[in-house]
């Protein structure tokens, strides 16, 4: 036998609300607690029930974690998909599959190894109840894949007794499903099979989350006290998850009242007004959302870019256009969110590619947002915030303080003989601004959309219009000096790879395989707009340089050469948009195919 | 004109209200409406219940969306501030505005355009949510600033300018208000200041969301022979059920009304809300029957105002959502954050 250990790809094909999810997550859990780096992706349709649905969970001792071509091992359980389940794996690949009734005849592949195991029979003799015969399928294949994978039994049964603590009705009957599993496949499976899970320290002090609590987190931290948002996949947990902690975390001891407020809005439109008119007034806002939502939010960013008002969203990226593939990943809001409204408008983005800078941008940008006092959009995506992988730990500076920027209170009014809410007075296009309420005389100005003078009053003189467009402009250049910089890795190479947000997890295998084809390319990886002088520079002392977006339309692309007023052709787009998250092999291709189409010169080929 | 600044003489003779204050220090710019608009007035009679109340002028938030009623705000307390937001959003504006500092007194001002065509669902849902504000649509029935299309609230049959009649029903915004959770719903008319100032005054007070529909005439667009929201057919139309008086804590409560004829309504804050009854059968708590009676006048083609309905003890938003007295834009990092230690134990429940 040909044992590999930590390293395959193992993906679950079930129906969805058959409650696989949990079985499956204990599974990537599991491997996460044998300290052995895991990504787990829900490959999910936009349905409650009955529909197909996968869970993919990529192993690596190395830290791979993007997503992988090819699965080494399919738990196919979910008769409806057998064909194209048993298509994806790889030859040699494991078919992990319910015997109970034979597999077609048309399905067999004679390069893959079959597993059949009569689960249903199994369970029609042990459990009674008709509810938990189905519920327990998943238990049961769990059982047997830790016998198959050689994963630490008692890791799972832990598990459990975890999960259903104070419930022993419920544990009970979970590990006799566990271990009826774990005891077929030992007793008449041949166990354990090629691909083989050790207990190893590669996840450090790493913890196993989702993005999008990751960012929920990072919001209660920094301090935002109002949540208003709309339901939307795949933004929806990130606000549920924000009002969960809060309850926990953010109630007052003596009187047990609510130290945030969250409204479940009637739409779009509405959580991002109460979000604007929240941080009008002073508190910290935020509102998650996906990429129809930033559509309708449009008018109200442009308001608030023009009035300047701190406005935070979290655009948790799904396939479009149109109501496209709902539950389905992609990066296609970069264009939309950075020029959202109408009039000459651009937004502040920032670029997650981990939960631990979700947590970390989400506590951020409140900061930016109050400092620019402007809308900062972090720009997640399905894959990021959805799905659960091995991140850094969160951390937080007790010694940190929020910046609320340029706000006067009474005390600084009575020092000031006319306040300006739209003076300059600073050089870097910021203005001071005051909250309702501060001062009985002075700093009350009128909040507009429409055009107004350094002193908030209502004009239509075209000097005064754009001497405020201008301002904006200058607010702009700062605002690329405080957004964060972008991660660069510079090795001198004439051509370099540019990505952000997702497409970071494959990229180091990615350019791990390319190496072994002899391209070496320099990376950066950017995690903030306006783009900071870093970004330009880099593309400048770069002959060519690739960039990754997961959309057709290359929007990063055509964003860097817009603002950058960069030849486009400097720039080679490598595109994948087809709803999973882009793979290294994905991008080891067409970086090779552009290599070989353009003729380049590759290390191997100048060597010999 | 909006260039000309107002002179900030006071007159000697001015009364001084609690606060040492004359009427004039809850003034705003000079209007740029035009001469005669209902708009005006709604705005004089906003200035005249805060200085007699003797509120704090810069402690009120004003909310509009777009249109010639959005524009008001900027007509009254200047020293609070404003914000003329998006067309149709002033609530959810509003909302948030609460949500951040519930110790403001929040105004919202909207049009019949504002909150009945572009805006009728967040109309519906502030009201629903039950934001402690005064909610004031100025209502005309017709887009002025677009010279004079017809608005949702206009009357099946009024005619344009024109003479062209609207083909549709109307929406009652004050109906919907009671349908859906206000808890202080009244109707007035621009040009009875009278009534329509004690009403805001009211409102104001009331701890949770008060409505009040005034039909406030366009003399540009929609103040002619035909139209149903015109000064004269509302004067020769207009029914009125109930008076509110408001008498503030300090004041001597004298019960100079015949029995059955009044009501005291004891507020909150001390003060006391008399209501001056003109129909004595008319019961201003019965939700349903208030409902009932508006749409009764309205088949009648009665312009019903006054007070329809008021609940003194209904919860606000933020008593629903349990928040804190301390106003949610005041806390600090040491009430926000939870600290590292606790991220520990949080980084802890994800391995």
């Amino acid at each position: 036998m040909n044992v590999t250990y930590n390293d395959f790809v193992i993906r679950f094909a079930n129906v969805n609300g058959s409650g696989s999810a949990s079985a499956n997550g204990m599974f990537a859990k599991a491997l996460f607690r044998m300290g052995v780096p895991v990504a787990a992706r829900n490959i999910f349709p936009s349905n409650i029930q009955g529909l197909p649905t996968w869970f993919e969970v990529r192993v690596n001792e190395q830290g791979y974690l993007g997503r992988r071509e090819g699965v080494d091992i399919m738990v196919a359980m979910n008769a409806e998909t057998y064909a194209e389940d048993v298509a994806a794996l790889k030859p040699g690949g494991y078919l992990f599959y319910d015997n109970s009734k034979p597999l077609a005849a048309s399905l067999r592949r004679n390069d893959i190894r079959e597993i059949g195991m009569p689960i249903a029979t199994l369970l029609l003799t042990e459990f009674t109840d008709l509810k938990q015969r189905a519920l327990f399928k998943n238990i049961v294949y769990l059982g047997a894949l830790s016998a198959l994978l050689n994963i630490e039994f008692d890791v799972i049964t832990g598990m459990v007794a975890k999960q259903y603590k104070g419930k022993d009705d419920l544990i009970r009957p979970n590990i006799h499903a566990l271990e009826l599993g774990r005891r077929y496949a030992l007793d008449y499976l041949d166990s354990p099979i090629e691909h083989q899970v050790r207990r190893t320290d590669a996840n450090g002090e790493g913890i196993f989350i989702d993005g999008n609590t990751a960012a929920a987190l990072g919001a209660l931290y920094g301090g935002a006290t109002v949540c208003a948002w709309y339901p939307i996949t795949p933004s929806t947990s990130m606000a549920e998850a924000f009002e969960r902690y809060a309850n926990r975390l953010r109630v007052e001891r003596k009187t047990e009242r609510r130290k945030f407020a969250v409204i479940q809005a009637e739409d779009e439109l509405s959580a991002i007004g109460m979000v604007i008119g929240a941080a009008w007034n002073g508190a910290r806002a935020f509102t998650a959302t996906s990429g129809p939502g930033v559509s309708l939010m449009s008018e109200f960013l442009g308001l608030a870019y023009f009035a300047e008002i701190p406005a935070v969203l979290f655009d948790v990226q799904r396939a479009g256009p149109s109501t496209g593939m709902p539950t389905r990943t992609q990066q296609s809001d970069v264009l939309g969110a950075a020029y959202a409204s109408h009039g000459d408008t651009r937004h502040v983005l920032l670029f997650p590619s981990t939960p631990k800078e979700c947590f970390d941008f989400a506590a951020d940008a409140l900061d930016l947002a109050d400092r620019l006092q402007t809308p900062v959009i972090v720009m997640s995506d399905l894959d990021l915030g959805m799905n659960d992988s091995v991140s850094e730990p969160l951390a937080w500076d007790d010694a940190r303080r929020y910046d609320r920027g340029k706000v006067l209170d009474a005390a600084a009014l009575d020092g000031i003989e006319r306040f300006g809410r739209y003076l300059d007075v600073d050089g870097d296009g910021i203005g001071y601004r005051t909250l309702p309420g501060t001062h009985p005389s002075k700093g009350a100005f009128f909040t507009r959309g429409t055009s107004r003078d350094e002193f908030a009053v209502y004009t239509e003189n075209p000097d005064a219009y754009q001497r405020n467009m201008e301002r904006l402009q200058r607010k702009w250049a700062t605002a690329a000096t405080l957004v964060p910089q972008a991660e660069i890795q510079s090795d001198g190479r004439k051509a370099g790879i540019l990505y952000y947000g997702t497409s970071a997890a494959p990229m180091q295998e990615a350019l791990d395989l390319l190496r072994e084809d002899g391209v070496r390319l320099d990376r950066i990886r950017v995690r903030g707009f306006p783009f900071g002088a870093e970004v330009y520079e880099f593309i400048d002392r770069h002959a060519m340089v690739f960039v990754v977006d997961q959309n057709r339309d290359g929007q990063m692309r055509t964003l860097l050469s817009n603002e950058g007023d960069l030849n486009p052709a400097k720039l080679i787009s490598l595109r994948y948009y087809a709803g999973l998250s882009v793979s290294a092999d994905e991008i080891h291709r067409q970086v090779l195919d552009h290599y070989r189409a353009q003729k380049l010169p590759r290390l191997k080929e100048v060597g010999a | 004109m909006t260039f000309v600044a107002k002179p900030r003489a006071r007159h000697p003779l001015l009364p001084l209200n609690e606060l040492n204050l004359t009427r004039r220090d809850y003034e705003g710019a000079v209007s740029t409406l035009c001469a005669g608009c209902g708009h005006d007035s709604v705005s004089a009679a906003i200035v005249q219940a805060c200085a007699e109340l003797s509120l704090p002028p810069h402690r009120f938030a004003k909310l509009s969306g777009i249109g010639c009623s959005s524009k008001t705000p900027s007509y009254f307390l200047d020293k609070s501030h404003g914000f003329n937001s998006v067309h149709g959003r002033m609530p959810s504006v509003a909302t948030g505005a609460n949500l951040a500092n519930r110790a403001l007194y929040c105004i919202g001002v909207s049009g019949d355009g504002d909150s009945a065509s572009i805006g009728l669902g967040q109309f519906a849902h502030i009201v629903r949510r039950r934001i402690n504000m005064l909610y004031i649509v100025d209502n005309n029935g017709t887009y002025g600033l677009t010279k004079g299309q017809f608005s949702a609230t206009n009357d099946r049959g009024s005619t344009s300018k024109r003479g062209v009649p609207n083909l549709y029903e109307p929406i009652d915004l004050a109906s919907m208000a009671l349908q859906i959770g206000a808890s202080f719903v009244g109707r007035s008319f621009s040009g009875d200041k009278r009534q329509l100032a004690p009403l805001i005054k009211a409102g104001l007070m009331h701890p949770g969301m008060a409505f009040l529909d005034v039909i406030s005439p366009c003399v540009a667009f929609n103040n002619h022979n035909g139209s149903t929201k015109s000064f004269q057919y509302v004067r020769e139309h207009s029914g009125k059920l109930m008076e509110a008086d408001y008498i503030p804590q300090s004041a001597e409560i004298n019960a100079d009304y015949e029995p059955g004829s009044a009501e005291d309504l004891l507020m909150p804050d001390g003060s006391t809300l008399r209501l001056r009854k003109v129909d004595a059968n008319y019961d201003v708590h019965d939700r349903i029957g208030a409902l009932a009676h508006v749409q009764r006048c309205q088949d009648e083609g009665e312009v019903l105002t006054g007070l329809l309905y008021v609940d003194p003890d209904a919860a606000d938003c933020h008593d629903i959502l349990e928040t804190v007295e301390t106003p949610l834009n005041a806390l600090t990092e040491e009430d926000l954050c939870p600290g590292s230690r606790e991220l520990a134990r949080l980084n802890d429940s994800f391995r």
